[in-house]
């Protein structure tokens, strides 16, 4: 399928299984949360979506390339924004940009056109010669996400992309991912521990321990219950 | 092709201006070799008689006999320099961008190669210059001749960083590394001291210094300063460069790399 798929998947770190079978589809257009505490295995997830691990159970699909097989065009076709900033902070955040435009194979004014219209995009567009370090933390982020458009993806990654950020700061971008995948059409995986950040017609993915506790939509989920106590009561009966 | 070719010259232009960016690294570079030149070689100058070996076709002084030796230095240090900035982008985050580009991991992990052997070449070059104001200089056509052999070099010790640097699981261990790699592979070559000379104090340690890749990196180096080739010392650093970028990027394979021991 087009989209993420990702079919009983298991990794381990020596003899402690950090994944164990998990499975679940994220279709075009659709935010699909990835909720689950800390220590679920939400990184290590990403780690393997973006092949940074590999592991020979399971398989991965991403727009319909298998990353095992077709690595190259798989990696292609992802955007990732990681958990720890990956900005080079000396650097300008065009320079960043134009960086990670290069590591796609782009250059000259097709790289100019598509860095400019990612920044525009994200409102970043009159701080394109700021340095990094001299962004707050939000700013950061959202130079992340616009850096991770350039090469026109359809699947974006983001593990804990409004981690560290005021409440203002993490709605904004909260938004921001909401749109890309309502109006570009992107298939967003969100990785977080923040039940607030997850709407009622998202996909959702519950992940405790390595396993997948529950998936659906969240708003038939949770039902009647706010998100945060159905989350609760869904891992705390777990432990 | 192009996109192969894209990603070489933006890795490059970013460790050109981290390196700009860094001149307490350019001019601790350039300090080293200096000291070792002014201070060591001049003390040893009296002490040491250096007999007529190739490519030397005259008595040499020791300051003459030691640059090419300082040279390998530079190159050996900004090996280890780079490897170290590979272990910090790892902490950092970096790494992974690199790392989830599209193209083939050994070409990325060898385009930081060539950007850590550009600046080595860089470095040396201005250490030459140095030298020559000192007094020390070579056959105008060596400069020109020295540097392929210092890009071999460059390259052979940039992946003997490239692959410890696959070791190294913090930045704190890096110590180690100046301890038992860097000190080791510089003492233990051609570098200070003729390899004859060596034999006449101890056969083992002889043994040692001959196997070493440094020694025939730092004689690549001498050789082509003198506008000659030695082919022994190409081949042996072109093996053990071979042998030390696969042990990398054995290192760097997401199958059993580093990053999935760190978690």
């Amino acid at each position: 399928m087009n989209g993420l798929s990702v079919q009983n998947l298991r990794f381990a770190y020596g003899q402690k299984q950090a994944l164990d079978g998990v499975s679940f589809d994220v279709a075009p257009g659709e935010f699909c949360a990835l909720l689950g505490p800390n220590g679920a295995g939400k990184s290590t997830l990403m780690s393997l979506l973006t092949r940074l691990f590999t592991t020979p159970e399971g398989r991965i699909t991403v727009a319909g390339h298998d990353i095992a097989r077709d690595p190259r065009k798989a990696l292609a076709k992802i955007g990732v924004v990681f958990q720890q900033t990956t900005l080079d902070l000396d650097l300008s955040v065009y320079r960043n940009l134009s960086y990670f435009a290069a590591l796609h194979g782009l250059s000259g004014r097709e790289a100019r056109n598509r860095i400019m219209a990612a920044l525009e995009r994200l409102d970043m567009a009159e701080r394109a010669h700021e340095t990094a370090r001299d962004l707050n933390g939000g700013h950061r982020r959202r130079t992340e996400i616009a850096r991770c458009l350039i090469h026109e993806p359809d699947v974006l990654l983001l593990d804990e992309a409004t981690v560290g950020l005021d409440a203002a700061a993490r709605r904004s971008i909260t938004d921001h991912v909401h749109s890309l995948a309502r109006d570009a059409g992107l298939t967003v995986l969100w990785a977080t521990h923040l039940s607030d950040e997850v709407r009622d017609t998202d996909r959702l993915v519950v992940l405790h321990q390595g396993r997948i506790l529950a998936h659906g939509h969240a708003g038939p989920m949770r039902a009647k219950q706010p998100l945060a106590e159905y989350f609760l009561a869904l891992t705390g009966a777990q432990v | 092709m192009t996109a192969y070719l894209t990603a070489l010259r933006a890795i490059v232009q970013r460790e050109a201006l981290r390196f700009v960016r860094q001149r307490g690294r350019f001019i601790a570079a350039l300090v080293r070799p200096l000291v070792w030149l002014i201070v060591f070689a001049a003390g040893f100058r009296a002490a040491l008689g250096l007999s007529i070996t190739p490519p030397y076709e005259t008595y040499i002084t020791y300051d003459i006999y030691i640059v090419p030796g300082l040279c390998g230095m530079i190159v050996l240090f900004n090996g280890m320099q780079s490897s170290l900035s590979l272990v910090y982008d790892r902490e950092m985050g970096s790494m992974r961008l690199l790392l989830t580009s599209p193209l083939p991991r050994w070409w990325l992990l060898l385009c930081r190669l060539i950007a850590s052997t550009v600046i080595s070449a860089f470095q040396v070059y201005t250490f030459l210059g140095l030298a020559a104001l000192y007094g020390i200089t070579f056959p105008a056509v060596g400069y020109v001749t020295v540097l392929p052999a210092l890009l071999i070099a460059g390259l052979m010790l940039g992946a003997l960083g490239l692959a410890l640097s696959s070791t190294i699981s913090q930045l704190e261990n890096f110590a180690g590394v100046m301890n038992f790699v860097i000190f080791p592979m510089f003492f233990l070559s051609s570098a200070l001291y003729p390899l004859w000379k060596m034999a006449e104090s101890s056969e083992i340690l002889h043994d040692i210094c001959a196997v070493n890749p440094f020694t025939h990196a730092v004689e690549m180096i001498r050789f082509a300063l003198y506008a000659q080739l030695n082919l022994p010392a190409l081949g042996w650093t072109c093996l053990a460069g071979v042998v030390l970028m696969a042990l990398a990027l054995w290192g760097y394979d997401p199958a059993r790399g580093l990053l999935r021991r760190k978690g």
